[in-house]
């Protein structure tokens, strides 16, 4: 089926400067980590990228700010990184500051061909300024867009050669609506399957929304913030 | 001192069968005071309903963090799911209770807790969504900020994170509950005073005719 690739350098290739890329995981949980630094090597600049989080300073979305590849960030917290902040402040860096339910169901719509949708997300705040308002059943919702990225960057566990796909845990955060939401959206998996291994009755994310698949050789899976019990 | 009488006036909105978010900070301490017999479901809102405690270290597993970023465990009975899924579960109203840290609270019920402008505005995560779609909203903070101005004001300097929305206040000075007459002052912390709470108390607010006087 030829979704298989054996390194990401043919993916990256196809990515040019101005891109807008749609980035899973949730802090530094679930992301697609071979992606973002391929992507990083590549170096492509002016680029757009929809994420939750922006990574931390040295690890994650961080790298290619690091790099200085971000153009705009649309991201529902960015609270973890010092550099964000500089670049931010220096005016190099745009942002749009999106509630973290209103940006999951704007790729989950915009992935699933719904150009919008109304929500009481925002409302009374600087979220809705500029934004349609309307009255339904006596309640006030403001209108948000869809959001479709060129190219989608996910994490997952497992993966068959169609690219049906199991998420593992928290780990899944955002993945499967990044999925739906790219033109041409990649996956990074842990572990391969054959057709046919995974029960079609388990799948998170039908194959259908993959164009490529790439099995990672290491994943270094930060933790953030290591909290434990003094058992 | 003050958190704690805080805390542990917060843990007791949480009754046996709610579905509970917690915010991030102080609102996550109000985890480990549950009463153990109590049936509650924690949700988190990159993904998991039924957080468990923290792990040991032998069960650590950067696949399972909670909203905070911190490794936590799941209990049973816990589900995982995606976070178009998680946010349709809070904006559809279907978690029954929301505790959320504050900056600032006015008499109409509108919270501010997500931005100080002129400082780094690191984003309104899930609070924005959460105010509007879980049952009820219940805010703890401390009443006065550490220059002593009231933190509880007749409207937010501070950008809004909803209009409204607030069912329940509770500071280190006393408990205040919101409808459409306004703001009331239902309880007051250990040793503190109707006419403290006054003096801390920017916004207007009635004394309820029940108020129960803590001693």
């Amino acid at each position: 089926m030829g979704k298989l690739l054996s390194s990401l350098d043919s993916a990256i290739q196809q990515i040019e400067d101005g891109a807008t890329i749609v980035v899973g995981g949730f802090g530094l949980s679930g992301i697609p980590e071979n992606l973002i630094h391929a992507l990083r090597d590549k170096g492509v600049k002016d680029l757009t990228v929809i994420s939750n989080n922006c990574g931390v300073d040295d690890a994650g979305l961080g790298l290619l700010l690091e790099n200085r590849q971000i153009k705009k960030m649309i991201a529902s917290y960015v609270g973890e990184n010092k550099l964000f902040e500089q670049q931010f402040l220096n005016g190099e860096l745009e942002v749009e500051l999106v509630p973290q339910g209103t940006l999951a169901e704007r790729l989950r719509a915009g992935g699933a061909g719904i150009p919008a949708f109304y929500t009481a997300t925002g409302v009374g705040t600087e979220v809705a300024e500029g934004k349609e308002h309307k009255e339904f059943d006596g309640r006030t919702y403001i209108m948000e867009k869809g959001l479709v990225g060129d190219f989608a960057f996910i994490k997952a566990w497992k993966s068959d050669p169609f690219g049906n796909l199991i998420y593992r845990k928290t780990a899944r955060n955002f993945n499967p609506v990044v999925a739906t939401a790219g033109k041409i959206t990649i996956a990074e998996v842990e572990e391969l399957v054959n057709i046919g291994e995974l029960d079609p009755d388990e799948i998170h994310t039908p194959g259908v929304y993959i164009q490529k698949i790439f099995v990672g050789n290491h994943y270094q899976k930060r933790i953030e913030k290591l909290t434990t019990t003094n058992a | 001192m003050s958190r704690q009488q805080i805390l542990e006036r917060a843990v007791k909105e949480i009754q046996d069968g709610m579905c509970v978010n917690l915010g991030i900070g102080m609102p996550t301490l109000i985890a480990n005071m549950i009463p153990g017999d109590l049936n509650v479901m924690l949700q988190s809102e990159n993904g998991l309903l039924g957080i468990g405690p923290y792990p040991n270290k032998d069960e650590v597993d950067p696949d399972l963090i909670n909203a905070g970023k911190e490794t936590v465990t799941a209990k049973a009975g816990a589900s995982f799911f995606d976070s178009a899924e998680s946010f349709a579960m809070i904006r559809g109203g279907h978690i029954d209770l929301a505790i959320l840290g504050g900056m600032e609270v006015s008499e109409k019920g509108d919270l501010a807790n997500w931005m100080i402008p002129g400082k780094m505005v690191k984003g309104m995560g899930g609070a924005m969504d959460l105010v509007q779609g879980a049952k009820r909203i219940v805010v703890i903070m401390d009443h006065v900020n550490k220059h002593g101005e009231s933190k509880v004001k007749k409207s937010c300097t501070l950008p809004l994170t909803g209009k409204n929305v607030i069912h329940c206040l509770i500071t280190d000075l006393a408990v205040f509950q919101f409808s459409e007459s306004g703001m009331e002052l239902i309880e007051l912390q250990n040793g503190v005073t109707i006419e403290q709470v006054k003096s801390n108390t920017e916004a207007d607010f009635t004394v309820s005719s029940s108020l129960e006087i803590k001693g």
